[in-house]
């Protein structure tokens, strides 16, 4: 089959590799019909998440029709529409009983490499280095998604792939983003990243009850995109986003505030983007937090941070004063995708929002290494590609 | 401690060599010596020596018993001294016998160094675990207490036999030659705990405590594993020590873990980047993650 694989930094290739094959008995294996490029995927192309190897098939966002199932999979049989939650989960464990997909405690088989690095290992999750698991993704013609039985959600066939394809992550995380701000009425959420993460999260914040949506990034298409959810923007490279915010909110700041950029975030300052980067690439520091300390900066007293933004390592000149002198409150996490499936599919059936919104691109598997080029690069207004096998 | 101070000895040897490497002459008029033909050559041979000590003591595992290596070379200067003392007269012949008087004193601290070394490379390997999974005590302790199902999580294992009456078979893969040795259990308390050792002169000497306590709130079990392999014997010591491999706490926290899969999910949990399950080994020699070949 063809598949997406890293072969290298900022290399990627549409390769022949072998179809995968039924491993554990709670396996599936799934027809991709669809599959989406994340702003995730673009850490990993760029180097910044450690134990890719060379042949890594990529992708984790992704839906199809069921081919094969194992013998333990008993509620998925060949024919079956499904969209894969992109964390792997086993769906008995401590973790999973209590709903927190993503760190399930049997999914990745390389824990004990996680745990070096990060104390304790989370999930296992499709196409995102060994450290979390070395599962094969699906940027590929076929899948194996292991327990079949807890991770996929059916769809029924009148809902077309686009519609709900985004259900196996950029939804739920934005929801998810929004969710952990714990909206009450009348509140201002203000959220860094106008990527499709940001702008579902905007989506979702207003439908979880936010009075007012405020997104910022620099680049205008984006923006434009984040102001059609009815949200207020405010681009960085115009404006002091401390000063704007306080100046919106009453001089208080917004009552939370959501980091949907994360590791790779951008500084307009030439002279902070360098001392950061420089770090980065000399492997002092991992990550790039700007977004990060300019969201706890911004926050008002008591609010809450929500980084959903992913993260790969360590960060420098945490602002942890004003963190803890202020009463704010950090929640994130890769997103427990399990917990979200069923409702957020139920809002799209009931036309409360539809996610497809945020595409910008179609293009077939065969062309994935140019539409990483476009996504990253932010090439021909790319917003976000759907590529079909 | 005996590591920490092997390391400190490996140090001293470090700035000897590094001294008698780069002022030559110096040292050897301290010692008595500078009168001898070639007696710079051979202090720069004796400094290159004392790097390799530093090498052994400062980069190894297991400094302490790389001191012996030390004692060695104390003999070696303790011999040229002492002749150097008995041809010579006057400042020189002080000089001399001040030197050996030193290089005395040290060898006996190295040679202590030395011995608490390899009494602790011969003592046993004892590593500890715990996990805790999400099923009742009963059911874990049963699945364990069926020792033939250890080795479908236990990397190091290759079969269990139980021979009945709280006996079993025991095989293990060596690097060489396989393991294999006999084990009963000591003592067992239902749904509690298992102890068992290997009968004695079965070949490995080795001992096992697993015991199962309610996790907190009710949640669970607690499982905790201590596991201890005795070294008798050079050969023996190499394949226990290759078979629990290079971080044997870490291959049994390993070994925990897919216990837990076991018990929570039906089956050890496998990915195409390490895909045969639970051999030893396989998180560093991860294939890429794509479909495993051969049937497609
Ligand atoms: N937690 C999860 O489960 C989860 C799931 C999916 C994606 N993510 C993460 O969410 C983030 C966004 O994903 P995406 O697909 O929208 O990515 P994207 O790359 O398309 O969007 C990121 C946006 O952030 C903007 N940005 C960069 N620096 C900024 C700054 N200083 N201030 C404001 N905006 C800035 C960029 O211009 C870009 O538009 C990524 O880090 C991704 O890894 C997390
Ligand atoms: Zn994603
Ligand atoms: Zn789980």
């Amino acid at each position: 089959m063809k598949a997406n694989v890293w072969t290298g930094r900022n290399h990627l290739e549409v390769r022949d590799v072998p179809d995968p094959q039924i491993l554990n008995a709670r396996d599936a294996i799934v027809r991709v019909t669809s599959t989406a490029i994340c702003g995730s995927d673009l850490h990993l192309v760029d180097g910044y998440i450690p134990t890719v190897k060379k042949g890594d098939v990529l992708g984790h966002e992704f839906m199809g029709e069921v081919v094969e199932v194992g013998s333990g999979v008993r509620d998925l049989r060949p024919g079956d529409r499904v969209v894969v939650p992109f964390p792997i989960a086993c769906g008995a464990c401590f973790a999973c009983e209590d709903g927190l997909y993503s760190v399930c405690e049997n999914s990745n088989p390389n824990a004990g490499m996680a745990e070096k690095l990060m104390g304790h290992a989370p999930a296992g999750i499709f196409g995102y280095s060994h450290m979390l698991g070395g599962f094969p993704g699906g940027q590929a013609e076929y899948a194996r998604v292991p327990f079949a039985d807890v991770g996929p959600i059916k769809i029924e066939d009148d809902l077309p792939d686009e519609k709900v394809l985004f259900l196996s992550d950029i939804f739920p995380t934005g929801f998810m983003g929004a969710e952990m701000c714990d909206i009450k009425p009348g509140q201002t959420i203000a959220i860094w990243g106008a990527g499709p993460v940001g702008q579902l999260a905007a989506a979702s914040a207003f439908l979880l009850g936010a009075d007012r949506v405020i997104v910022i990034d620099r680049f205008p298409y984006r923006l434009r995109r984040a102001q059609r959810t009815g949200a207020e923007i405010l681009n960085y490279e115009e404006v002091k986003v401390l000063d704007a915010l306080r100046d919106m909110t009453g001089g208080r700041g917004p009552d939370a505030c959501i980091d949907a950029v994360g590791m790779e975030a951008h500084h307009p300052t030439p002279a902070m983007y360098a001392y950061d980067r420089g770090k980065q690439a000399a492997r002092m520091e991992t990550d790039r937090p700007y977004v990060l300390r300019e969201a706890i900066m911004a926050c008002r007293n008591g609010g809450v941070v929500s980084v959903i933004g992913v993260y790969g390592g360590f960060v420098d000149k945490f602002p942890m004063g004003a963190f803890m002198n202020r009463s704010l409150t950090i929640r994130t996490g890769q997103c427990h995708v399990q917990r979200y499936t069923g409702p957020l599919l139920d809002r799209i059936r009931a036309g409360e929002i539809d996610p497809s919104f945020v595409i910008s691109h179609r293009m077939p598997l065969s062309e994935a290494p140019r539409a990483f080029e476009l996504f990253k690069n932010k090439q021909d207004e790319c917003n976000k590609v759907v590529l079909t096998p | 401690m005996t590591d920490k101070f092997a390391r400190a000895l490996g140090w001293t040897s470090l700035a000897l060599g590094t001294a008698q490497l780069v002022a030559p002459r110096a040292v050897t008029r301290l010692c008595g010596v500078d009168d001898a033909p070639g007696a710079t050559t051979v202090a720069r041979l004796v400094g290159g020596r004392e790097l390799l000590h530093a090498a052994l003591l400062l980069g190894a595992k297991d400094p302490a018993q790389w001191a012996w290596t030390r004692v060695a070379g104390d003999t070696m200067d303790l011999g040229v001294l002492g002749r150097a003392a008995a041809n010579r007269t006057g400042t020189r012949r002080t000089r001399a016998l001040c030197a050996l008087g030193a290089v005395a004193g040290i060898s006996a601290i190295d040679a202590v160094c030395a011995r608490r070394g390899t009494a602790k490379a011969k003592g046993p390997l004892k590593v500890h675990a715990s996990i805790t999974i999400n099923k009742p005590r009963e059911e874990v302790y049963r699945f364990w207490r069926e020792l033939e199902n250890l080795p479908s999580f236990m990397v190091h294992l290759d079969s269990v036999r139980s021979l009945g009456q709280g006996r079993s078979r025991w095989k293990a893969k060596g690097p060489v030659v396989d393991l294999e040795w006999e084990a009963e259990i000591i003592d067992e308390r239902v749904g509690d705990l298992i102890a068992w050792r290997s009968v004695p002169g079965t070949g490995v000497s080795t001992a096992g405590l697993v015991s199962f306590t309610d996790g907190p709130g009710g949640r669970g079990t607690v499982v905790d594993v201590s596991l201890e392999y005795g070294m008798h014997g050079r050969e023996l010591a190499a394949a226990v020590a290759r078979m629990c491999g290079e971080h044997p706490e870490q291959q049994i926290r390993d070994d925990l873990r897919r216990f837990k899969q076991v018990m929570e999910t039906g089956e050890v949990v496998r990915s195409e980047g390490s895909p045969e399950g639970h051999r030893a080994l396989r998180q560093l020699r991860q294939r890429p993650a794509q479909p495993i070949g051969g049937r497609a």
